[in-house]
């Protein structure tokens, strides 16, 4: 690919959904569709800007290490990676949901020895656990995280919880709220820098749609 | 067991050797920049790869300890380490060793070794060229340093530098005329790093400040770009007096080297503060298309010295030859030829007329065995052959 081409990082389904209007708003529109296409670089509508189709937890490195300039991630991905090298401009405030704690109903978390905390938000649960000064064992899992405490894998999970269907159903219940997520744009350093123009002004436009939709 | 014995050949995550091409290139390059600095009146210098610990990281962030290699002195039980960055072992330098009033200039080279990968690339042994002036303090050493930078890059063979521009008394200052404390400042601090709009949004909203100091925190972050973004630092952080001679030293730092240097983009990033625990004043880093890291880094710092009992102003920079190397667009050939010569005790002409080849900078390469050596191996391209009882050097056809 072109060194001056603009290339953006999303991942498929909900956040590509999501973010479409924005990049729309921005004169950004793309010529293939992820979900019928399997290209993983997507045309735009304009020759210099091309998007890039990548799992949710891949985005933050693509942008650090300048594979792409900008991309468009969770706050939960975000935090998970630590943001390196990373510029979080812009609060799109779409793919709204929760990091949670949660447990199964009506049992209490076990007091006489470590809590053991299935997730794949290692980093964020071993933080929030830390932050209330509790030690915890924290277990890694890539998901269907409810499953963990319903075996005896885990005595509770921390995952991202939307309209919290999926816990009610496996007897499950929030137990502690850690953040609110939503989804952000994040630029690399040096895109900043070497393409500041259109990415400042990429940024204005989308900001103008954050702006309404908060009216 | 099997397994290990067939990977022995690995080397350590982020450790990397030179072979033959990037070998001869990293040598002939780090030749040029230490005769460029020399052609500047820099000294080139040679610290040690070990020492102790409290001398490597005097004055330094928790960083550098993390990124530190430690071990044990078996003669004297105190904990020794390997450098991760030479600065400190320069300032080290300056302020003891050599000591000597008026500004001092000196240049370095040498690899450093971190504990975690940094970077793109992943190394953990980079290769640290930089320089450092001691005992100046204004624009005339901004300049120098930066320029020489630049000439840095040049000599390298990178193009299309972009130079970005900060100044740490800008933040410094805000947070000051904001009344923030040390835990606020070192919060907003880490923000800013990561340029989060929303969270420095928060932030301020929930500060107990006057309506424009609450827009010109929020507005930090967003102070990078061209020229006039100057212009709109000193609209919006007005609230912070100070901060403005700051930006006065930035614009005219700017402007002189854009002067100088009018193929450089210069960019300015006020929230640009790495390094930031120990630099006190300009702050710069140079980046190039197609690396997403910088290439090079610098500022002003001046308490370094200060642990070895002299504190005074300091300016440098440093790059990562290797990474260089990757950027560069220069190569390096080798011209000088390569003669083929038969190897021969006894016959004083020939062994004599040798001698006079390498020292005229042609290399000369023995056959090995009286069977000779097939060409392809040694690669040479002529050879030193005897016509009419005379040793000559003919093309090999």
């Amino acid at each position: 690919m072109k060194q001056d081409n603009l290339i953006i990082a999303l991942s498929k389904g909900r956040i590509y959904k999501e973010t479409r209007p924005f990049l729309e708003a921005a004169g950004i529109i793309p010529v293939d569709d992820p979900e019928t296409s399997r290209k993983l670089i997507l045309d735009t509508n304009r020759d210099d800007v091309k998007l890039l189709i990548l799992r949710a937890t891949d985005v933050p490195t693509y942008v650090q290490y300048g594979a792409a300039d900008l991309g468009v991630t969770g706050k939960d991905v975000l935090c998970e990676h630590g943001g390196e090298g990373l510029y979080e401009l812009l609060d799109l405030g779409i793919a709204r949901c929760r990091l949670m704690v949660a447990g199964r109903v009506g049992e209490p978390l076990p007091e006489a020895r470590r809590v053991r905390v299935a997730t794949k938000f290692v980093r964020s649960a071993r933080d929030h656990f830390a932050r209330k000064g509790q030690q915890v064992e924290v277990i890694k899992l890539y998901g269907s995280m409810e499953l963990a405490p319903l075996v005896g894998l885990a005595d509770c999970i921390v995952d991202v919880v939307d309209t919290g269907n999926t816990l009610k159903a496996n007897g499950l219940a929030p137990l502690e709220h850690i953040a609110d997520i939503s989804s952000r744009i994040v630029v690399n350093k040096a895109a900043m820098k070497m393409k500041h123009e259109r990415v400042t002004r990429l940024l204005e436009e989308m900001k103008k749609v954050v702006t309404e939709r908060q009216q | 067991m099997t397994g290990r014995k067939m990977n022995r050949w690995l080397l350590p995550e982020g450790i990397e050797e030179a072979l033959p091409d990037d070998a001869a290139w990293l040598e002939a390059y780090r030749r040029r920049l230490v005769d460029l600095y020399r052609s500047w009146g820099y000294e080139f210098v040679m610290p040690p790869f070990i020492e102790y610990l409290e001398s490597l990281l005097a004055g330094a962030s928790e960083d550098l300890d993390l990124q530190t290699f430690k071990l044990t002195d078996q003669l004297t039980g105190r904990l020794m380490g390997v450098r991760a960055d030479m600065t400190p072992q320069i300032a080290r330098i300056d302020a003891h060793r050599i000591n000597r009033d008026g500004p001092v200039r000196l240049c370095y080279l040498g690899t450093v070794l971190t504990t975690r990968p940094a970077g793109f690339g992943g190394t953990r042994s980079p290769l640290q060229v930089g320089v450092e002036l001691y005992g100046h303090e204004g624009i005339d050493s901004d300049r120098e340093v930066l320029s020489l930078l630049l000439e840095t890059m040049a000599v390298c063979g990178v193009e299309g530098v972009n130079v970005d521009l900060g100044h740490t008394g800008i933040f410094r200052e805000v947070s000051q005329a904001a009344g923030l404390d040390d835990t606020q400042a070192s919060e907003l601090f880490d923000m800013l790093q990561r340029k989060s709009v929303p969270e420095i949004d928060a932030f301020a909203a929930q500060l107990d400040v006057a309506d424009a100091v609450a827009v010109g925190i929020r507005q930090l972050p967003l102070l990078n770009g061209g020229v006039e973004t100057l212009a709109h630092a000193r609209e919006v952080l007005a609230f912070a007096p100070r901060a403005m001679a700051s930006i006065d030293a930035l614009d005219a730092l700017a402007r002189e080297v854009g002067l100088r240097y009018p193929d450089v983009a210069i960019h300015f990033d006020l929230a640009e503060l790495s390094g930031y625990h120990y630099e006190t004043g300009v702050v710069f880093s140079a980046y190039t298309s197609g690396e997403g890291q910088e290439i090079a880094r610098g500022g002003r710092y001046h308490g370094i010295g200060k642990d070895f009992g002299r504190e005074r102003p300091a300016i440098g920079f440093s790059a990562d030859l290797k990474m260089l190397r990757k950027v560069s667009s220069a190569t390096f050939s080798d011209t000088s030829r390569r003669i083929l010569a038969p190897c021969n005790v006894s016959d004083t002409v020939l062994n004599q007329m040798i001698s006079t080849l390498r020292s005229q900078g042609d290399c000369v390469v023995y056959v090995l065995d009286s069977q000779g050596e097939p060409q392809e191996l040694s690669g040479c391209s002529h050879q030193l052959i005897k016509r009419d009882d005379q040793w000559v050097v003919e093309e090999i056809r």
